[in-house]
């Protein structure tokens, strides 16, 4: 069991994930980032590996991609940077990025770097299924990675238990069809929708992503799911900090307390 | 050899639908769907008589007389430039609009470089009286100006993007988020045969039209559907592809594509990608693209925004890799004199991407009853700009 897997296990509810950029704000923000946020309390942590066309983000995250690039960063400096990861941080991490980055690095390159480094899954939204399934699902199993897809309130009942049945973290629910950081959508449709994927009583637990950014709509995606994950909303205010690990504490109190 | 699309949707190692799950049930009904739709006969009807009586086809095929005594070759010219709109875009944005008004769309959304996609859709969407919303580079806005006029004029709604390059391959990741943020009402119609299956293989479908016309005229005019070589310019590669189409199983036919070098391919100034690409996943399918070591996606450059795109579509990846197309590279000098080349010659101003293909005739040396065809993509008036300024008219 990696430490996503046991976490799910102990923590049923009110699961807080953070989602960030590497080498944004600054290049070596990344382990300095994710230490503060397990203080602060978060419960697993992704990090983002920047891409410079990234299809489904919103302006907040192609800025600290862009950003984060400008910086230098690459996916070998940020394996350099997660050398250190496991003598500091001790929840459980993921990384998420596109396809081209991680394919150009090699996939079983990539899988094997993420093992090595303590990573426990990896999300990559332009990642087919069937390709996954077919080609790079050996090299996910063998490094003892959980490979997370998403889904969407237009996704079929089929789909989801497909998407079960190849997941071995959690199954990452939009909170609607949409690009990172957009409010939540909180119309009835959507609660049926959070109701129509559990009562296919999925063996993944449920985490609610997009359009989360405060105590509000994390507390009401908590009513549906097993948890929920802040993306936009952090970068943004660590964007603005000149001081951005010291408001890290704050952030997470606001949407915990 | 085959060189069409599996059931996968990859042509060899390329293609594929490298795409988030927000944007899979559509594509996953355009895929089930499609090739349904354009085979009843009410579609056929209507894509037929829009292609006669609005676009104008067949488009002529033209015997260039003073540029065959100059090259030593009989050089025809497909006259795309003389479609509706003026360029051959607008063949596919006819077969996609009545796609998705089949599909029960309401909206359509696309993106544009040189802006001839963006006006061929703001055209078919004004004749069908549906809402229309362009994403266009902010750079491209500036250098097309009077392509934005004209969807402007035609009710389009155009938005800048300002993200990346603010060229073509902003415009193109815009035009998807947008589809993600309106997964059911909205359509979006591909200018080139790029992005996630069935796009590729759709637009090549609707661009063919370029190829079986030609073939047809060919045998009219010479007798022998068979040419020696055909040519075309490739930005994302449907002109290219509808007119190599018919021809790609006619393994004497030298198929010739002609990409934008800029400044020089090796100048960091270019869009040639065969020459300077990687295998990779670009707007949603595996084919070859420019990118950096770590897969970051490299700025292109061309003169010409039609060309300014850093891939190339996964059919042309496949082409490119078991040799059935050469590839070529195309200097902005070089597509610049061919421009004034054939306004001089035969007074027709081609568009500069057109343009790229006819420079390489400077290049290759002919047999006197070589019979070349040459896709002439689009007309000038949309770089007249461009033209006045390179050479101070
Ligand atoms: C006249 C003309 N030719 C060629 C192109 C390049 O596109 P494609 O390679 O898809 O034919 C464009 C694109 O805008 C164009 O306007």
């Amino acid at each position: 069991m990696n430490r996503l897997q046991q976490l799910f296990e102990k923590k049923k509810n009110n699961i807080l994930s953070i989602y960030f950029t590497a080498g944004y704000p600054e290049i070596g923000a990344t382990i300095k980032i994710a230490e503060a946020l397990e203080k602060a309390g978060a419960d697993f942590l992704e990090i983002g590996f920047p891409y410079s066309d990234p299809l489904a983000d919103g302006p907040v995250i192609q800025n600290s991609s862009q950003v984060a690039i400008e910086n230098g960063m690459t996916l070998k400096l940020l394996f350099q940077q997660l050398k250190d990861l496991r003598t500091r941080v001790t929840i459980p991490v993921l990384l998420m990025g596109y396809a081209n980055p991680m394919i150009q690095y090699g996939v079983a390159n990539f899988c094997k770097a993420a093992a090595d480094a303590g990573v426990d899954g990896v999300i990559v939204p332009d990642l087919p299924l069937n390709e996954y399934e077919e080609i790079y699902q050996d090299d996910f199993i063998k490094n003892g990675l959980s490979n997370v897809f998403l889904v969407t309130p237009q996704t079929s009942n089929e789909r989801i238990k497909k998407i079960d049945e190849l997941s071995n973290g959690f199954i990452y629910l939009l909170s609607s069809s949409s690009t990172t950081g957009k409010s939540l959508n909180v119309s009835d449709e959507i609660g049926e929708y959070y109701e129509r994927v559990k009562s296919l009583n999925p063996k993944n637990p449920l985490i609610i992503g997009f359009g989360i950014s405060d105590k509000n709509s994390f507390m009401r995606a908590n009513q549906y799911a097993n948890g929920a994950i802040v993306g936009s909303a952090f970068v943004k205010t660590i964007g603005n900090a000149k001081d951005y690990l010291s408001h890290i504490p704050q952030f997470i109190r606001k949407i915990r307390d | 050899m085959n060189y069409r699309v599996n059931e996968n949707g990859y042509y060899g190692d390329f293609g594929g639908a490298y795409i988030p799950e927000m944007l899979y049930p559509n594509i996953e009904q355009l895929k089930n769907q499609y090739l349904n739709i354009i085979a009843q006969p009410d579609f056929k009807a209507e894509f037929e008589d829009l292609l006669k009586n609005y676009v104008g086809r067949p488009s002529p095929l033209f015997l260039a007389k003073r540029l065959s005594e100059k090259y030593g070759a009989k050089i025809y010219l497909k006259r795309e430039d003389l479609n509706h709109t003026g360029a051959h875009k607008v063949n596919n944005t006819v077969g996609q609009i009545i796609l998705a008004e089949k599909l029960g769309k309401k909206r359509i959304i696309a993106e544009t470089g040189a802006g001839q996609h963006g006006v061929a859709t703001a055209t078919v969407c004004a004749l069908k009286g549906l809402e229309c919303v362009i994403y266009m580079g902010e750079v491209d806005i500036e250098r097309q100006a009077p392509n934005v006029a004209r969807m402007k004029m035609m009710g389009a709604t155009v938005i800048p993007a300002t993200s990346g390059s603010k060229t073509l391959k902003d415009a193109t990741n815009e035009a998807m988020r947008d589809w993600i943020n309106n997964p059911v009402d909205t359509h979006y119609i591909i200018g080139s045969v790029v992005g996630p299956h069935p796009y590729p293989e759709m637009v090549s479908l609707f661009q063919s039209i370029i190829s079986k016309e030609t073939k047809q005229q060919l045998i009219e005019q010479t007798g022998n559907d068979q040419p020696d070589y055909v040519l075309a310019c490739v930005g994302g590669g449907s002109n290219a592809m509808g007119m190599f189409y018919h021809f790609l199983d006619d393994e004497n036919v030298k198929l010739i594509a002609a990409e934008a070098a800029g400044l020089g391919v090796n100048s960091g100034h270019s869009a040639a990608t065969s020459v300077l690409g990687k295998e990779g996943v670009l707007h949603g399918s595996r084919t070859i693209l420019m990118q950096t070591e770590d897969g970051q996606v490299v700025e292109p450059y061309s003169i010409s925004a039609g060309l300014d795109y850093p891939g190339i579509g996964p059919q042309h990846a496949h082409l490119h890799k078991v040799k059935r197309v050469e590839y070529v590279s195309i200097t902005d000098d070089e597509a610049m004199q061919a421009s004034l080349l054939l306004s001089k010659m035969e007074g027709i101003i081609p568009a500069i991407e057109s343009a790229h293909a006819l420079a390489q005739l400077e290049k290759m040396t002919f047999k006197p009853d070589d019979v070349v065809v040459i896709c002439l993509s689009g007309r000038g008036d949309k770089d007249l700009d461009t033209f006045m300024k390179y050479f101070k008219l």
